[in-house]
C-alpha cells in the first residue's frame, strides 16, 4: 500500500515548500539534522549538512548538479556515527553507490532517514554553473526534463545521466517523487516503517496517489534501458580489443582521479599510489630497453583494467569517473561495460538490495563448476 | 617459419599443484617447457593483477593451479580464487583476451599426471589458437609497434 502525500506548490516556489516541509520535519524534532544540495553563497549547489532549520532558505534539492557523489559525503557522516538523526536527500546513484558502502562497512544508516529523489539527470559541474549564471531554475529545468528535454544552452546532462535505468531511487524510508506528479506539485511517498514515522511525526497525511506516475516511470525507465544498451553495443564495437582501449584512455596522464570521484572506490590508500607502483630506476630502464622505448608514466592500462577488476561488481553508473577527468576520457561507459558483465555473471546488481552479498565476499563449495570444469 | 611455441605463466598453490609439478618432475614426466612456474601459497592468493600483468606483458595463457573443493590448506582459498577468475574472465573477454587463455584448475598433489595432461592439453589448445592479441613479438610487431603496454 502507497503512501503518498501531496505537495503543492505555486510556480517558481518548490524551493520554498521544500524548505518548509524539512524545516517542519526539524523543528518537530524528526530528524536533528538535513544533508540536502544547497545553493552555496559564492556559486553553484552542494550537498549541505544543515542543523539550524533557520538556515533553509537556500534549499534546492532538484537543481540538476552533483559535483560529488552523496555516498562519499554520507559515509563520511555516517561511518563514525554521530548519533544524531539525519535525513539525507539524495538522488538513485548516490542511494546504491551508499548501499554499497553500507556492505563495505565504510557507512552507517542506522540514525538516517533516507530521503530519495526522482532524477531526471545531472549537468557536469561547469555546464550548471554557466546555466545558472544564464537564470536557469531547478524548476524550469524539472520542467522541460519532464517533458522529455534536457537540453538547455547548448548544454546536455551528462551521458552517465541518459542511459540511467534508475530514475527513481530504491531503498529509501521516503521518496520525493517529481516523474508523473502533474504540474505544481510533488509528492513524498513513505516506503517503510521508518518512513511512516516521519510522516507522522512531521504531521503529514497520506493521501491521493498520483494517478500517472507508474506509467510514467515506466515509460521513462524503458526509454533509458533501450540508450543504455545502444550505448554500451555502441562501446563494445568501438573498444573490443586492448589495443581499443589504449586508443580510447590515451590521454590518460594517471591522476587518478576517475578513482578518487568514484563512489564505490573506497581504499583509503589505493595500491596504485603505494611503493608496489614505485618502480627502481633499473625496473623502467629494463622495460624501456625490451622494446627501445617505454611510455611514461606507465601502467595506465594495467590501472584501468585493476580498477574494473576492484570496482566493476559495485559499480552503479553514476558517471562521476567521466566527470572527474581533466583530459575529457569518457570512462562511465568502460567501467558500466565490465560491470554489467561482472555483475551479470553473479546475477548481482549494485544497490539492488542491502541483503544480498557483493559476490566476491561469499562463495559455495558447488558453484561455478564451468570454471574449471572438472567433477571429483 | 617455425611452429608458435605459446608462453604460459602458472601460479600454482604451494600445497598441491605445484607439489604435483614436483611429483611430475621426480617421476620423469615430462611436459611442455612452455609454462613458468610462480609458486604461490594459495591459489586465493593469485591477485587479479598478477593475472591482467602477465597478460599485458604478452602471456598467450594463464594458469592458476589449487586444491580441489574441500582440500585447500587455507580452508577456502581456492574457493575465493574460483569466485576472482569468474569475474576477471568477464573483464578479459571484453578486450579480446578469450576465456580460452585463461584457466583455473583443481590438480592435487599426488596428480603429477594430471598435471602433464593438464600442461601439455593447454599448450596444444593454445597452439591452435594461436599468440595472443597482446604477443606482439609473436605477431611479429617488435620492431615498429612494439612496446611496452600500459
Amino acid at each position: 500500500m502507497a503512501n503518498f502525500t501531496k505537495l503543492s506548490f505555486k510556480k517558481g516556489e518548490l524551493n520554498q515548500k521544500l524548505a518548509d516541509l524539512f524545516k517542519g520535519m526539524m523543528e518537530k524534532g524528526v530528524v536533528d539534522a538535513l544533508l540536502a544540495p544547497m545553493i552555496q553563497p559564492k556559486r553553484g549547489v552542494m550537498l549541505t549538512l544543515v542543523t539550524d532549520p533557520s538556515h533553509l532558505g537556500a534549499l534546492d534539492p532538484f537543481a540538476p548538479v552533483v559535483p560529488v557523489n552523496g555516498a562519499r559525503i554520507a559515509s563520511s557522516i555516517t561511518a563514525k556515527p554521530s548519533g544524531r538523526k539525519t535525513a539525507m536527500v539524495l538522488r538513485s546513484c548516490e542511494i546504491r553507490a551508499l548501499v554499497e558502502l553500507c556492505k563495505l562497512k565504510q557507512a552507517n544508516l542506522d540514525d538516517v532517514l533516507l530521503i530519495g529523489m526522482d532524477c531526471l539527470g545531472r549537468y557536469e559541474n561547469l555546464d550548471f554553473v554557466k546555466l545558472r549564471a544564464e537564470g536557469q531554475s531547478s524548476e524550469a529545468f524539472l520542467e522541460k526534463a519532464l517533458a522529455g528535454n534536457t537540453e538547455s544552452g547548448g548544454c546536455d546532462v551528462s551521458g552517465a545521466c541518459k542511459i540511467c535505468e534508475f530514475p527513481v531511487p530504491d531503498n529509501v524510508d521516503l521518496r520525493l517523487c517529481a516523474i508523473g506528479t502533474g504540474a505544481e506539485a510533488v509528492y513524498l511517498e513513505s516506503l517503510t516503517p521508518k518512513g511512516d514515522k516521519a510522516l507522522e511525526a512531521a504531521g503529514l497525511n497520506t493521501g491521493e496517489t498520483p494517478a500517472g506516475r507508474e506509467a510514467a516511470v515506466q515509460q521513462l525507465v524503458k526509454k533509458r534501458k533501450e540508450a543504455c544498451d545502444a550505448a554500451l553495443a555502441q562501446y563494445r564495437e568501438s573498444t573490443p580489443s586492448i589495443d581499443a582501449l589504449e586508443d580510447r584512455v590515451a590521454n590518460c596522464i594517471n591522476c587518478y582521479n576517475c578513482r578518487v570521484a568514484c563512489p564505490v572506490c573506497y581504499c583509503k590508500e589505493c595500491v596504485f599510489v603505494t611503493d608496489t607502483f614505485r618502480h627502481n630506476g633499473d625496473q623502467y630502464m629494463g622495460w624501456a630497453d625490451t622494446f627501445g622505448t617505454l611510455k611514461m608514466p606507465t601502467d595506465t592500462i594495467f590501472y584501468h583494467l585493476t580498477r574494473m577488476s576492484h570496482m566493476s561488481l559495485f559499480c552503479v553508473g553514476c558517471g562521476q569517473c567521466t566527470s572527474a577527468c581533466p583530459n575529457s576520457i569518457d570512462l562511465m561507459p568502460m567501467f558500466r561495460a565490465a560491470a554489467q558483465k561482472t555483475q551479470g555473471r553473479f546475477d548481482y546488481q549494485a544497490g539492488r538490495s542491502h541483503d544480498e552479498k557483493q559476490p566476491l565476499t561469499v562463495f559455495e563449495n558447488d558453484e561455478l563448476v564451468e570454471v574449471t570444469g572438472q567433477v571429483k | 617459419m617455425s611452429e608458435f611455441e605459446p608462453k604460459i605463466v602458472g601460479f600454482f598453490c604451494n600445497w598441491c599443484t605445484f607439489t604435483a609439478a614436483d611429483l611430475a618432475g621426480t617421476s620423469r614426466l615430462s611436459y611442455p617447457h612452455n609454462i613458468k612456474i610462480i609458486r604461490m601459497m594459495c591459489s586465493g592468493m593469485v591477485d587479479p593483477k598478477y593475472v591482467i600483468k602477465a597478460f599485458l606483458n604478452g602471456a598467450d595463457g594463464v594458469l592458476i593451479g589449487g586444491c580441489w573443493p574441500g582440500d585447500c590448506h587455507y580452508i577456502n582459498g581456492n574457493l575465493k580464487a574460483r569466485r576472482r577468475v569468474a569475474m576477471l574472465t568477464e573483464i578479459l573477454k571484453e578486450y579480446g583476451i578469450d576465456e580460452k587463455r585463461f584457466w583455473l584448475r583443481w590438480i592435487a598433489a599426488s596428480e603429477g599426471t594430471m598435471l602433464r595432461e593438464v600442461v601439455n592439453d593447454m599448450t596444444a589448445k593454445l597452439k591452435e589458437l594461436g599468440p595472443s592479441p597482446l604477443n606482439r613479438e609473436a605477431l611479429g610487431e617488435k620492431s615498429e609497434k612494439a612496446k611496452m603496454i600500459g
